[in-house]
């Protein structure tokens, strides 16, 4: 993969000194963590850019995971060698906001630059997670993804289920699993990304509070909540499915991930962007459903939180380049690609408009299930339910993983491990806030 | 050391100039480095370095408050003693047999010190298939033996895998300098030991053993170092620290603080304490393991 993009623009950068352009092209570097199939995703849209005008050249460089692109961005901007445009993840969001000298935000970069750009047509889950307090959008929402629900229908049927009907409650969840287990499946269910799943999309799904000042999107001093009586309950139905081998714990992040096509677990919680994965893999029929919730609790479901990545726009570069960033960031928004990307990725469509031409297009009707995510996202939020953005994400989701691991072992109840996580977590929220104070 | 030659130089000059690139060598890629660590560690950045202000001793008190700090001495101290004594002892059996004259003994030595080529990060993600709960070849003999093999939320398998990876790992290294040491003994003493009526037990610990112990002492002492820093790739790779803090060990938290979650300061004020725990050791065992030394 990266090689070959590596000749592919060895072999550009071959042509462009033969033919000697009439003006110079500005080019634009973008780094990104995009690989395998999303990769040549990534490549298709900087190359629709680049035919498409003739003054920017977009290159973008795959720099490794999420994190290590982050870190190596954070390397070259230490050493002056920074790219023009930055792939962020959104648990670095908190951190990319309060590095103010190091980014220049989206919204002036727009505006600098005279095109016609309008925030609000955005998907409000989405552009108000990477907004700041004062309305001024920072970064460039590109791959967005929230978290749904995968069942295999074959399993299903084999254990006696209607195939055609997801379990809609947690309690239903159980109900199959138990089922899936007495039919002879080892792994009934399983989950990626535990925290996002299971603790922060849980909690806006139930419009039920994760930490304070909005889930930290109004400032620094929040705290965490997410030790309540709701996240407890659910963590402890989750335990008893792990002690009956209902719940099957496949490892921190989204090691679970392969579990799923394998045809290993019969039902998974992840990321929408898996989807893409299981049409490929998957030697089985499967369904995609929301996420499961608790019924007795008022005003769920409400809407999931985003996950996935946003592009931010380095300080420090020429003024030319901010021209070029945004005419891409134009592109990259118009609702032609924005719908394209959707359908291909199974990332969410940003735009609202977007939305509405892949709709048009019939193109649910012929995927079920495509618009699963969709759906979750694209709901009125409330204060509780608009995106969690905080301070040591990164460090706060390992603590739940680490604490959350006591509990599958048996080693803590419930309740024990999500208030030793919340205490654990705050330290890290003041050591942010401490160490950015603004 | 009576029969000591001395060879004397008469200009200071040649001796200084001969040193000069190795002195410059270590300048730059370990002095330099370290001092900038023990500089970061007294100071607060924000990520990308556009702030910088000096705390003093808060990094360092910022560690000592947290308990899972303090615990992760253990595990350490669990993770190299293993790391380094098992690691040893294995090599030198493979090596005392592998120096006996047998047939294809080349290609058993050959065998042995290819895992030294394997990064450490390759080392963790192959031991972790082979132990992966569902899929692993080795966890699926140890199920159908009766053991239940899940080192994803049990703590000791865990400790025991990555023990195992950074072992392996490291063999090969151990290995060849045992090789080395072993074909350096006298076979004659050996001989002369049998004819005596010495079995191989006793001519092992009577005689090859001390005569060993110069490499012995050296390897433990690059083992230590090893178990200490070059680590953090296989319990990244395994277990990630996981289940809970069970194999997070030091230099995993340096990596952690410093590359994932990009506190610069805190990870630097790590690096401090570890480096220090291990000249602390380098002395000790100078000082004390080395009078055992016969050279």
């Amino acid at each position: 993969m990266q090689s070959k993009s590596l000749i592919a623009s060895l072999s550009l950068a071959a042509i462009a000194s033969f033919t000697t352009p009439a003006h110079a092209q500005v080019e634009i570097q973008w780094w990104h963590a995009m690989s395998g199939p999303l990769g040549e995703w990534v490549n298709d849209l900087v190359k629709g850019y680049n035919d498409s005008q003739k003054d920017y050249k977009v290159v973008a460089t795959y720099k490794g995971t999420y994190p290590e692109t982050l870190t190596a961005g954070i390397a070259a901007f230490r050493a002056g060698n920074q790219p023009d445009i930055l792939q962020v993840f959104e648990v670095g969001t908190a951190t990319m906001m309060a590095s103010k000298g190091a980014i220049v935000p989206v919204g002036k970069v727009m505006k600098d630059s005279g095109l016609k750009f309008d925030p609000s047509g955005y998907v409000s889950a989405v552009a108000g997670y990477y907004t700041a307090p004062n309305g001024q959008m920072l970064s460039m929402p590109f791959n967005s993804s929230t978290t749904i629900f995968y069942y295999n229908k074959d399993a299903f049927k084999a254990a006696g289920l209607d195939p055609e009907k997801a379990p809609k409650t947690w309690a239903e969840v159980a109900l199959a699993a138990a089922k899936l287990k007495a039919s002879g499946h080892a792994c009934p269910f399983t989950t990626s990304w535990i925290s996002w799943t299971q603790l922060e999309s849980f909690s806006a799904w139930h419009n039920v509070e994760f930490a304070t000042k909005g889930n930290g999107m109004g400032g620094n001093d929040a705290r965490l909540t997410f030790n309540g009586p709701l996240q407890v309950r659910h963590i402890q139905d989750l335990e008893n499915m792990a002690k009956q081998g209902l719940f099957v714990y496949k490892g921190r992040e989204n090691k679970a991930d392969t579990t799923f096509p394998s045809g290993e677990c019969a039902m998974l919680t992840g990321s929408a962007g898996l989807l893409g994965n299981i049409k490929k893999n998957a030697k089985f029929n499967y369904g995609v459903a929301p996420l499961p919730y608790y019924e007795d609790v008022a005003g769920a479901p409400q809407n999931t939180v985003i996950g996935g990545a946003s592009l931010w726009v380095m300080s420090g570069k020429p003024a030319d380049h901010y021209k070029g960033v945004a005419s891409f960031f134009n592109y990259l928004s118009s609702p032609e690609v924005q719908s394209e990307s959707h359908k291909r990725t199974g990332y969410l469509p940003i735009t609202t408009a977007a939305f509405k031409l892949t709709e048009q297009s019939g193109f649910y009707k012929q995927n079920p299930g495509a618009d699963v995510a969709v759906n979750q996202m694209i709901r009125k939020t409330t204060d509780k339910s608009r995106g969690i953005r905080l301070g040591n994400f990164l460090q706060i989701r390992t603590i739940i993983d680490e604490e959350l691991e006591q509990v599958w072992a048996g080693k803590a109840t419930a309740k024990q491990a999500l208030d030793k996580a919340v205490a654990r977590g705050n330290e890290q929220l003041e050591k942010f806030q401490a160490a950015n104070k603004s | 050391m009576a029969a000591e030659k001395r060879v004397v130089f008469r200009s200071p000059w040649l001796p200084l100039a001969l040193l000069a690139p190795q002195a410059a060598v270590i300048g730059v890629f370990f002095f330099w480095p370290a001092a900038q660590t023990v500089m970061q560690s007294f100071q607060q950045q924000d990520a990308f370095g556009t702030s910088t202000s000096w705390v003093g001793v808060e990094n360092f008190v910022h560690l000592f408050q947290d308990r899972s700090y303090i615990e992760s001495f253990k595990t350490t101290a669990i993770f190299s003693v293993s790391v380094a004594v098992f690691g040893i002892a294995i090599s030198l059996l493979l090596a005392y047999f592998a120096d006996r004259a047998i047939r294809g003994a080349l290609v058993y030595k050959t065998l042995l010190i290819w895992p030294y080529a394997v990064a450490p990060a390759v080392a963790g993600v192959l031991w972790l298939f082979m132990f992966a709960p569902s899929i692993g070849v080795v966890a699926y003999a140890l199920r159908k033996s009766g053991i239940d093999w899940n080192h994803l939320l049990n703590g000791d398998q865990a400790m025991l895998l990555i023990i195992m990876a950074a072992i392996w790992k490291q063999i090969s290294y151990n290995f060849l300098f045992f090789l080395a040491g072993l074909s350096s003994i006298p076979k004659s003493l050996i001989e002369a030991a049998a004819i005596d009526g010495a079995k191989p037990w006793r001519r092992f610990w009577t005689i090859v053993f001390p005569l060993l112990s110069p490499t012995t002492f050296f390897l433990l002492v690059i083992n230590i170092v090893y178990a200490f820093f070059d680590t953090f790739g296989i319990v990244d790779a395994a277990t990630e620290g996981g289940p809970g803090k069970d194999t997070a060990i030091l230099v995993y938290k340096v990596y952690y603080d410093g590359f994932k979650a990009l506190d610069l300061g805190g990870s630097a004020a790590q690096s401090v304490i570890i480096m220090s725990i291990v000249v602390v050791l380098t002395v000790l065992q100078f000082k004390f393991v080395e009078k055992k030394v016969n050279y």
